[in-house]
């Protein structure tokens, strides 16, 4: 610095107030940059939770959505069916949802919010085909179990709470989506409660 | 006639910006020492990488689409349909996985001859920081071709930020621009490809060269060849001129000037590096599944996962080490420190004596064992994971971290041998 006489007071306030607005404006001026990142309105669009109304699903039957470019089944699931998932435990990988793959609300027995309503994400966790519901016939696969999901690629198995049975190539169980429900018989998939 | 004209237009552009100081300054006059070995050759080789890289990637851009609905295609159509298109490709492909091999050789050199010590911390900062970089720029240029081990590949290491407490799945959400990896991913890993990290790279690599020159090379002795202005005989000093920055205060023993017996020696290492190079460029340019992972050759799936997912040759030791710990966070953190206490090395490393040469056995089985684990991290990093694997890997990241412990507590007071006073060459 020269030696010219100098108010050292003033210079070191205009060195702090400009630095201080100067670091404001380059704050604001990051903004747009780092907000350019977040997903478009197109990509929300089309990752927008979508609605499905559950009370004309008869019991024992399936319904897809597609939510993400993914497809989402939505069961109804019979007394019988919701009877039977305690018993299967011995025979599956993850019976008790240990594994990440369904939102806290989900890791209970049933896998599902209501009962009797079970929605999961309809891709095998092996390699992504889409298993094949049997309503009747799963016995086949698995003995002394009526219905069931099997994937016909590689032949895992899904129990009706999409839990995957052992000696399978699939590792987990089947991916529960966050959803919840708007009345009684509405559910939107892709949102918890209470995210906006 | 001529002659003048050549000397008139270097004096019209020296009277302008010092031309001919800095020729001087950082090649004609730079003092390098005697002694450099083959471990020399690496840096040299790396800024011809850089070069390789940077001219066949601006080519590449002229014929790549990047999309979601094109990036494959267009990769296809620069293989079979782009004139030299697949030279450009297994160049730049061969290039990336390249640099790596002389960038790890940069650093063992580094890491041997204990070239971090001070005063050449700031060295091996900005050394770092080219290799984070080079990391980022490695990963993100892997996205581009959109086959099945792009995407599943980003996925696994985009969803590592997901482990972060608290704002993981909205960074993750920011980092891919969308719920899934799409388009909008594709198009700012290019744009970060491309421009921005290649940008960073040059003027990082700028400021290790500017730093290296400022303190000068460190050789295999790990003696200082700047020494106290007036100590050194005439006979040590030797016969050549060096810049005035350089020896008007210290005086230089046993150096040659950069420029020609360095730039000629480099030359060698340069043919040496390019009969390897052009070897697996014409012969072997998938490297065997490991520069080029055969899922690859499938377009990008987001609803079907390839059997196994492994990470291109240069990141599976760290990933390794990821695998390894088998809490997801408590894993990435693992994962993060391996390459940051990397950056501590300087100040790890307690002993005063830098060259492996002079220093205690410990000092040589502890390295040897940090590389034995490294190697082996790297092996199982490529593999599927299996319990027994596991279990070793978890013993080789014992050994990896173990390395920067054992150096900090041992290094303090360490036996070693005497330095001697010249530089030996034969």
């Amino acid at each position: 610095m020269s030696n010219a006489p100098v108010n050292s007071g003033r210079r070191k306030f205009l060195t702090l107030t400009t630095s201080v607005v100067g670091g404001v404006g380059a704050a604001a001026v990051a903004v747009p940059f780092v907000k350019s990142w977040s997903p478009s309105e197109k990509a929300k669009a089309a990752g927008a939770p979508v609605a499905v109304d559950v009370s004309k699903i008869q019991p024992g039957q399936l319904i897809r959505v597609e939510w993400r470019g993914k497809p989402v089944w939505i069961v109804s699931r019979t007394q019988k069916i919701i009877d039977e998932l305690a018993s299967l435990a011995g025979q599956l990988r993850d019976p008790d949802s240990q594994e990440p793959q369904q939102p806290e609300y989900a890791a209970n027995i049933n896998r599902s919010l209501k009962e009797e309503i079970f929605v999961a994400v309809g891709l095998c966790t092996h390699l992504g085909c889409s298993p094949t519901y049997l309503p009747d016939s799963f016995a086949e696969q698995v003995e002394g179990v009526e219905s069931g999901f099997f994937c016909p690629c590689h032949g895992s198995k899904f129990d009706m709470a999409g839990r995957v049975f052992q000696n399978v190539p699939a590792p987990l169980n089947l991916v529960v989506p966050p959803h919840h429900y708007v009345s009684d018989t509405q559910i939107l998939i892709g949102l918890d409660k209470g995210d906006a | 006639m001529l002659k003048k004209l050549v000397t008139g237009t270097i004096d019209w552009v020296d009277a302008r910006i010092p031309m001919t100081e800095t020729w001087n300054k950082h090649l004609a006059q730079y003092p390098t020492p005697v002694n450099f070995n083959f471990w020399y050759f690496f840096g040299s080789l790396a800024m011809l990488v850089l070069v390789n890289q940077l001219l066949t990637g601006i080519w590449l851009t002229m014929h790549y689409n990047p999309s979601a609905e094109g990036a494959f295609a267009s990769v296809e159509y620069i293989m079979r349909d782009v004139p030299y298109g697949w030279l450009l490709r297994y160049m730049h492909s061969t290039g990336a996985s390249a640099f790596f091999v002389v960038i790890y050789l940069h650093m063992f050199r580094g890491l041997i001859y204990g070239s971090y010590q001070k005063p050449r911390e700031l060295i091996w900062i900005f050394g770092m920081l080219i290799f984070l970089v080079l990391m980022a720029e490695a990963f993100m240029g892997y996205l581009l071709p959109w086959g099945q081990m792009s995407f599943w590949g980003a996925q696994v290491i985009i969803s590592l930020f997901g482990a972060i407490p608290i704002i993981g799945d909205d960074l993750t959400l920011w980092i891919r621009g969308d719920y899934v990896i799409s388009g909008a991913t594709l198009n700012r890993f290019f744009a970060l490809h491309v421009v921005a990290l290649p940008l960073a790279l040059v003027a990082l690599v700028f400021l290790h060269i500017v730093a290296l020159h400022e303190v000068g090379s460190n050789n295999p002795d790990g003696i200082e060849i700047k020494q106290k202005k007036g100590s050194a005989s005439e006979e040590a000093k030797g016969k050549f001129t060096f810049h005035k920055h350089y020896s008007g205060k210290k005086d230089i023993i046993d150096a040659v000037p950069f420029h020609p017996y360095f730039t000629v020696k480099d030359i060698m290492g340069v043919a040496g590096f390019l009969i390897f190079f052009c070897a697996v460029i014409f012969f072997l340019p998938e490297g065997g599944g490991y520069f080029l992972e055969p899922p690859n050759f499938e377009p990008a799936n987001g609803l079907k996962t390839p059997d196994h997912i492994a990470p291109v040759w240069y990141y599976t030791p760290y990933y390794a080490i990821l695998r390894a710990i088998p809490d997801k966070l408590i894993g990435v953190v693992f994962f993060g420190g391996s390459i940051a206490i990397l950056f501590l090395l300087p100040w790890l490393d307690r002993c005063k004596v830098k060259s492996i040469r002079y220093r205690s056995w410990i000092h040589k089985a502890n390295i040897t064992q940090f590389i034995i684990c490294f190697i082996v991290l790297g092996v199982l990093g490529a593999l599927a994971a299996t319990p027994v694997r596991t279990i070793i890997a978890q013993i080789a990241s014992v050994g990896y971290f173990g390395f920067f412990i054992a150096l900090w507590i041992y290094s303090k007071n360490e036996k070693t041998k005497p330095l001697p006073t010249r530089l030996t060459f034969k």
